[in-house]
């Protein structure tokens, strides 16, 4: 079958970045621990409780992969992990974005190198965003989502 | 397995908080008969990395063992070094450690008094507690420089001094702390939520305590008195008064307060160390290359915290092994789990401080008549909080 490049149309356009106006203000995420130290574990929650509090952005955590929009991974990717993690990156929904939290899940960390250790997330699933530190502060955390829903924006 | 009976898996994935791990539990109708824990999803090889990095290196990767207890391992690598290079630390640096491993166990008591708070459904106080908890970590942040791996110590003392400023910072915040843990206190021993779903939910008792060797806060609420910092005193443990609180019951409920109790003790230590703390230096230096072997013990928030590590004639050690509390009392909290209610296992597994909950996608299969259901962690969860409100009408 050929494919043929169409142009949206003006009302395509016009749904899809109603669209996009609406997923940005209700990213509800999905936290995947992949082998972590819990300290960027923590530092997630502390993003999203009372002093920063990232609900008044929609931001929310939810328990199950099928009702998430962003997954954040925190940890090396242990050898057990690898399809935990493949399995909940397929059951979310798309649009499905990806946050890597941490060092270790950008790229390996203080872990680089170990046996039982893949060096990073995105050599299981792509990933959208990188937020670096070991572990990063909540703010950080919190400004590496404001730029994901900058990305969005653009996408449209 | 009989007919009546249904096996399900909780895990690996979660969303609460902390490490995947995943528990195999068999059910009849709603009553947990057994229950099994397979570990191992967390495991990255770290004693077999230290063997091929120098002990200053070791000493950051022993920090990124536990990111909630980092200062207690970091803590006892430089401990066990130190033995083995014959070092004698300033005095000025075991008072700083003791402040930094108080602060540390403040943090983390807070913390999983606000992650069981949220298993049983009780959001208000969860929210209350991390609000309250931040205030440790930024005294932890004005003395270290980080919120959670501080990167304190080195072989031979600490890399951080307490000035006479951050030291009015810490007493002023201290002070503003205390009538906030005494509101804790009283929601605590006051609330009937909190009550109804934890009193007499996963009782451990003392022989069973014994018998799966459990350590740290869940030996103590068990009957079990034992806690290092008073019975092995190590840094400068010894010139301080302080009590180990302790209790016979064995319950989730007996937990909370006896950590509420500990959280008490642990600002009274903190206030002795910023009036007794000498001047001087903060490190010895240490180099070179070691011979020999130790072991250093010391009281993490969670329990007994174990490092050995050998050298030989090396700069990287040639073993290291580390033995975690929650190794140990996991397997109790399993043995907790029977005759439970299925609403209850978030609360149960919670309750020892485990660097896990028990949440997210769970699978149940009836084997014999080949039927399968997904729970998810928020149906879990949403069990839990039901539970509560029946309780509570």
């Amino acid at each position: 079958m050929q494919e043929v490049e169409t142009k949206p149309s003006g009302v395509t356009r016009w749904l899809q970045s109603l669209r996009n106006w609406a997923r940005k203000r209700s990213l509800w995420l999905l936290h995947m621990n992949t082998g972590s130290c819990n300290g960027c574990d923590i530092e997630i929650l502390a993003a999203l409780t009372s002093r920063l509090d990232a609900e008044r952005f929609g931001v929310k955590l939810v328990g199950s992969p099928r009702h998430a929009d962003i997954m954040m991974c925190t940890g090396a990717v242990t050898l057990t992990m690898v399809d935990a993690l493949r399995k909940t990156y397929e059951q979310i929904p798309e649009p499905k974005f990806v946050v890597v939290v941490g060092s270790c899940g950008s790229t390996g960390g203080v872990y680089k190198g170990g046996y039982n250790t893949f060096d990073g997330v995105d050599k299981i699933i792509p990933v959208d965003l990188y937020i670096p530190g070991c572990p990063p502060k909540p703010e950080a955390i919190i400004m590496g989502v404001a730029k994901l829903i900058e990305k969005m924006e653009e996408e449209r | 397995m009989n007919e009546e009976q249904t096996s399900f898996n909780i895990g690996p994935q979660h969303p609460a908080l902390k490490e995947p791990e995943t528990f195999r539990v068999i059910v009849e109708g709603e009553r947990v008969v057994k229950a099994e824990a397979i570990l191992g999803h967390t495991h990255r090889g770290i004693e077999k990395m230290a063997e091929s990095r120098d002990y200053n290196k070791t000493l950051y990767l022993a920090e990124r063992i536990c990111g909630i207890c980092s200062f207690a391992h970091n803590a006892n690598f430089a401990r066990a070094v130190e033995f083995v290079a014959d070092v004698k630390v300033p005095k000025r640096a075991e008072f700083l450690r003791v402040l930094v491993a108080e602060l540390e166990r403040l943090h983390s008591h807070l913390l999983w008094l606000g992650v069981l708070a949220h298993e049983i459904g009780f959001d208000t106080f969860y929210i209350l507690v991390w609000n309250d908890r931040e205030t440790i970590m930024d005294l932890l942040e004005t003395l270290t420089g980080n919120r959670v791996n501080y990167g304190m110590n080195r072989i031979g003392g600490v890399r951080f001094d307490l000035n006479d400023e951050i030291k009015k910072i810490m007493r002023d915040k201290i002070e503003e702390f205390k009538p906030r843990l005494e509101k804790i206190r009283d929601v605590v021993l006051n609330s009937k939520t909190i009550i109804a779903r934890t009193n007499g939910v996963g009782r451990i008792s003392k022989d069973l305590a014994r018998k799966t060797c459990v350590t740290g806060p869940t030996a103590r609420s068990s009957g079990i008195d034992w806690d290092l910092r008073r019975d092995e005193p190590y840094f400068i443990y010894e010139q301080l008064d302080f009590n180990v609180p302790i209790s016979d019951r064995g319950d989730v409920y007996s937990k909370i307060i006896l950590r509420v109790k500990e959280l008490f003790e642990s600002i009274k230590i903190i206030e002795q160390v910023l009036d007794l703390i000498p001047s001087g230096k903060i490190f010895q230096d240490v180099r070179g290359r070691f011979e020999g072997k130790a072991v250093s013990r010391i009281e993490a928030p969670r329990g007994e915290n174990f490092h050995y590590v050998e050298f030989r004639k090396s700069k990287n050690p040639y073993r290291l092994k580390v033995r975690a509390p929650t190794y140990a009392n996991v397997v109790s909290s399993v043995e907790a789990l029977v005759g439970h209610h299925i609403a209850d296992i978030p609360v149960i597994v919670a309750a020892n401080d485990p660097c896990f909950s028990c949440t997210d996608r769970t699978l149940i299969i009836d084997r014999d008549k080949g039927r399968y259901q997904i729970m998810s962690a928020r149906d879990l969860r949403k069990l839990s909080v039901e539970t509560t409100k029946e309780v509570m009408q």
